[in-house]
């Protein structure tokens, strides 16, 4: 093991990249206790913290770190749970290089703290040593039900559970999880570990009923009215997958990332035919795209055994909005990044399949609103790539469904929900948080929209009486 | 889970289910499907509901063996049950009263025609069905049929009931008699959609279609279900099932229905001899 340097992270260890690409077992290994140690010893307990500010729902660092350095873990994992219910999905997925660990006063001369690796250390340590289960209020007699179960409606149900009131999630697919379990891959968060959140979340009390589409089996009205809710809570989050618009993008062979990932996640199509959906990757492999669902798809295509996968992008490296250490897992991995390139129509054979891909190069010019340089075409400029599988990743709009049935719920021109400060929306005891107030966004966000509405809506049900 | 409470062979390859589902029952409106997954390995499927009856708290389904899934489906028994059953899914059909009608279903379609049938003639249309499949034997749901139209023709491919040939010709046959029909509603394969579709075109006939596109989660999220209809594309799940026929580009939809052809043959050649090993060991 390498030395201890105050400004040198401890490395997480990680499946060689050789290996992993025939696997869809956890990239990164998570520390060990030494591991963790080292790294926490590399914290200066500073006095006025910059890391916390930079998390979105204020976990306090410090002190979490300062327990795990005296070797008390259990109390460590409490810390960190006063603010975030599912500590082993962060440690995992938040970009803590542009939240927590941006802030970090060693990152000026160094490398930042560890913080989302030692949260995930903590809770797989309490995972692996019996979870225990906060004490719950009395019972209110209060009922709310949550529609959709991803990371704000999770964290709604749970915080609103530990208050006493009698809590029902509604989820439209057959699994609990939202993203966390139909979008983002095994490799890089195991299904095994939203499950033993959710299960906590149940063991708080909360009831989940899976395959109910609220809109069609219930409107919310009828939640209120009929079905006996005092409040309702609405994070449906981002779903229908944005296509270019461009010629032959029907062809087959060409997925959203929403399917793709669906298939492979959710369907379990990495199995077939064990399990029985099917999923078709062909050799070469573009992906349109450079967030993390892009990352995602594109490691996804690698281990079902596509020889080539590029990610096709019409910026540059700067811009890439992806985690850090993803974009780093994939080139590990071989993915190939083709930057300032835009594809502009597809050709396909005569039945129908994908074959070649019309791309135009790009140059950069001045930023633009979203402060990254505007990327245009250069003229002339196009060129063909031989493909035979395309996953389009670049972007998803807000599950519309509530909106289109929900009178007086007043809604952006985006689609996006609009609520107050306390996270209510226009329509008094109906809150909403996550994807689907704010557009795509991350978990840790949409976690913070929940834990703030779970406090509105416990404001709201007692001063209700 | 969601118990079988009947199960009845409609023809040799096409199974009826009556599945308790009282939630889905009272809200379930003609022309909406249902997304179902037999057990924990299953693919998500899109099934029409058939029937309902909110008292018993049942919907049925009534479906082609063609695959795994329906396969498996085709085999549980009174008693046992599915999973997953989500739903009512899609846009329900547009009842109000047209005027004169004319229905047509091919296949296993006719059943998902019957609730439209019902509805358009309760809400005071004149009914005229069209109902055809390959041979006799697979002919289903006549009877119901029957009951709500006024005047209901048959089709066999192979001419061993009603007339020999297509629905469709049936169709051309009635307008170039001079029949009028204020709308014309059509549900089966994608090929006999087309067909009709190719009919009522030059007859400037409002004719609409029930896309049936692979679908995974029927909800508007994946975008498999994609359809290009007057130009634009589409989710059937969403904004679907159902759209003017004389708009649908039919020929991607079926190149798309063929998207994992290769996959499913190769499935259920294995399920078909894991079968074949489970019964000899029995
Ligand atoms: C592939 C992928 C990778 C990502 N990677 C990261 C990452 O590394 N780090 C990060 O921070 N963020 C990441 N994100 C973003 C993050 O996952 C989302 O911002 C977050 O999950 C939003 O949470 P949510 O609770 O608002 O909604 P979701 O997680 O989208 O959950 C919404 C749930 O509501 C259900 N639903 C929708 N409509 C209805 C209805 N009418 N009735 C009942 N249920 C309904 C849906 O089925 C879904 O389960 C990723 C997203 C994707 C797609
Ligand atoms: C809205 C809708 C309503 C439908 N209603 C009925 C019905 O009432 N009765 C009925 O018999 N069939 C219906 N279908 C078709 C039915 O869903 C397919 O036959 C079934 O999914 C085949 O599954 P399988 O595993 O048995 O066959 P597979 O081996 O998977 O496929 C065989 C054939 O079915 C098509 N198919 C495969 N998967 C899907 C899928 N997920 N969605 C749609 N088609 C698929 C394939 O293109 C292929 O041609 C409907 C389809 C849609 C979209
Ligand atoms: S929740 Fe996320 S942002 Fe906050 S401390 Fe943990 S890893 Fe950092
Ligand atoms: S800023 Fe860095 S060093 Fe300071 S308390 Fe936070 S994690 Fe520790
Ligand atoms: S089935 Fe997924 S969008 Fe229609």
């Amino acid at each position: 093991m390498s030395k201890w340097d105050r400004f040198k992270a401890v490395p997480m260890p990680k499946q060689s990249p050789q290996v992993r690409i025939h696997n869809f077992n956890e990239v990164a290994l998570g520390y060990s206790e030494e591991q963790s140690l080292m790294e926490a010893e590399r914290c200066l307990q500073c006095a006025n913290p910059q890391c916390v500010q930079g998390c979105p729902i204020e976990v306090d660092i410090p002190a979490f770190i300062k327990l795990l350095k005296e070797g008390k873990f259990r109390e460590a994992v409490m810390k960190i749970k006063e603010k975030n219910n599912l500590p082993a999905i962060c440690g995992r997925v938040c970009p803590q290089e542009d939240q927590c660990q941006k802030n970090c006063v060693l990152g000026k001369r160094g490398e930042p703290i560890q913080i989302g690796r030692l949260e995930r250390f903590l809770a797989d340590w309490e995972r692996e040593h019996k979870v225990e289960i906060p004490e719950k209020k009395p019972s209110t007699g209060k009922r709310v039900a949550v529609v959709g179960s991803g990371p704000a409606g999770l964290t709604v149900a749970g915080d609103l559970a530990k208050l006493g009131h009698e809590v029902v999630i509604f989820e439209a697919l057959h699994e609990p999880g939202g993203v966390l379990t139909y979008g983002i891959p095994e490799f890089r968060l195991p299904k095994n570990i939203v499950q033993a959140e959710i299960e906590y979340i149940k063991r708080l009390g909360v009831t989940i009923r899976t395959n109910v589409l609220i809109g069609r089996l219930y409107t919310v009205q009828e939640l209120l009215s009929d079905e006996g809710f005092d409040a309702v809570f609405i994070g449906t989050g981002a779903g229908p997958p944005i296509f270019m618009g461009i010629p032959g993008e029907n062809l087959c062979g060409i997925y959203s990332a929403n399917e793709f990932l669906i298939r492979v996640n959710l369907m379990r199509s990495y199995l077939f035919p064990r399990w029985d959906t099917p999923i078709k990757v062909g050799e070469r492999v573009a992906v349109i795209g450079a967030g993390n669902v892009a990352m995602d798809a594109s490691r996804c295509a690698l281990r079902l055994g596509a020889k080539e996968a590029h990610i096709v992008y019409r910026r540059s490296r700067a811009e890439m909005p992806a985690r850090k250490e993803e974009i780093e897992n994939a080139e590990e991995e071989g993915i190939i990044f083709d930057f300032l390139t835009l594809p502009v129509a597809y050709h396909g054979d005569e039945s129908g399949w994908v074959k070649k891909m019309e791309c135009i190069r790009m140059q950069l010019t001045e930023p633009d609103e979203t402060g990254r340089r505007r990327p245009v075409p250069i003229q002339s400029s196009n060129f063909t790539m031989d493909i035979d599988t395309v996953i389009v990743a670049i972007g998803r709009r807000p599950n519309p469904l509530i909106q289109q049935t929900t009178p007086g719920l007043r809604v952006a021109e985006d689609g996006t929900i609009i609520v107050d400060e306390n996270m209510q929306t226009s329509i008094k005891g109906v809150y909403a948080g996550g994807d689907i107030v704010t557009g795509e966004a991350t978990v840790i966000s949409a976690m913070g929209a929940g834990k703030k509405a779970a406090k509105s809506i416990h404001k709201y049900l007692m001063g209700n009486k | 889970m969601y118990r079988i409470v009947e199960r009845r062979e409609a023809a040799s390859s096409i199974k009826l289910l009556k599945v308790l589902a009282p939630e889905i029952s009272k809200k379930a409106q003609p022309g909406q499907f249902v997304i179902l997954r037999v057990d924990d390995k299953g693919e998500r499927i899109p099934l029409t509901l058939a029937d309902w009856d909110t008292k018993e708290g049942t919907i049925t389904l009534v479906f082609l063996e063609v695959g795994v899934s329906t396969r498996k489906l085709g085999e549980l028994r009174e008693g046992d049950a599915i999973l997953d059953v989500l739903g009512p899914l899609g846009n329900p059909t547009e009842v109000r009263n047209y005027g004169s009608v004319c229905i047509v279903g091919g296949g296993v379609g006719i059943a998902a025609a019957y609730p439209v049938t019902r509805a358009l003639k309760a809400a005071g249309n004149k009914v005229t069905s069209i109902i055809g499949a390959r041979t006799s034997k697979l002919l289903i749901f006549e009877e119901e049929m029957r009951r709500f139209s006024d005047e209901l023709y048959v089709s066999t491919d192979d001419g061993t009931k009603g007339y020999k040939g297509f629905v469709s010709d049936i169709l051309r046959s009635l307008l170039q008699k001079g029949c009028t029909f204020n709308m014309v509603y059509a549900v089966g394969p994608a090929v006999m959609m087309r067909a009709i579709a190719d009919v009522t075109r030059p007859y400037k006939i409002k004719t609409i279609v029930s896309l049936n596109p692979i679908m995974v989660d029927g909800m508007g999220m994946c975008g498999a279900c994609r359809v290009t209809v007057g130009g634009k594309t589409m989710f059937a799940c969403v904004n679907g099932p159902e759209f003017d026929a004389h708009e649908v580009d039919f020929t991607e939809l079926i190149r798309r229905q063929t998207a994992f052809l290769q996959e499913e043959r190769m499935a259920l050649e294995l399920w078909e001899a894991n079968r074949r090993m489970a019964i000899r060991e029995a």
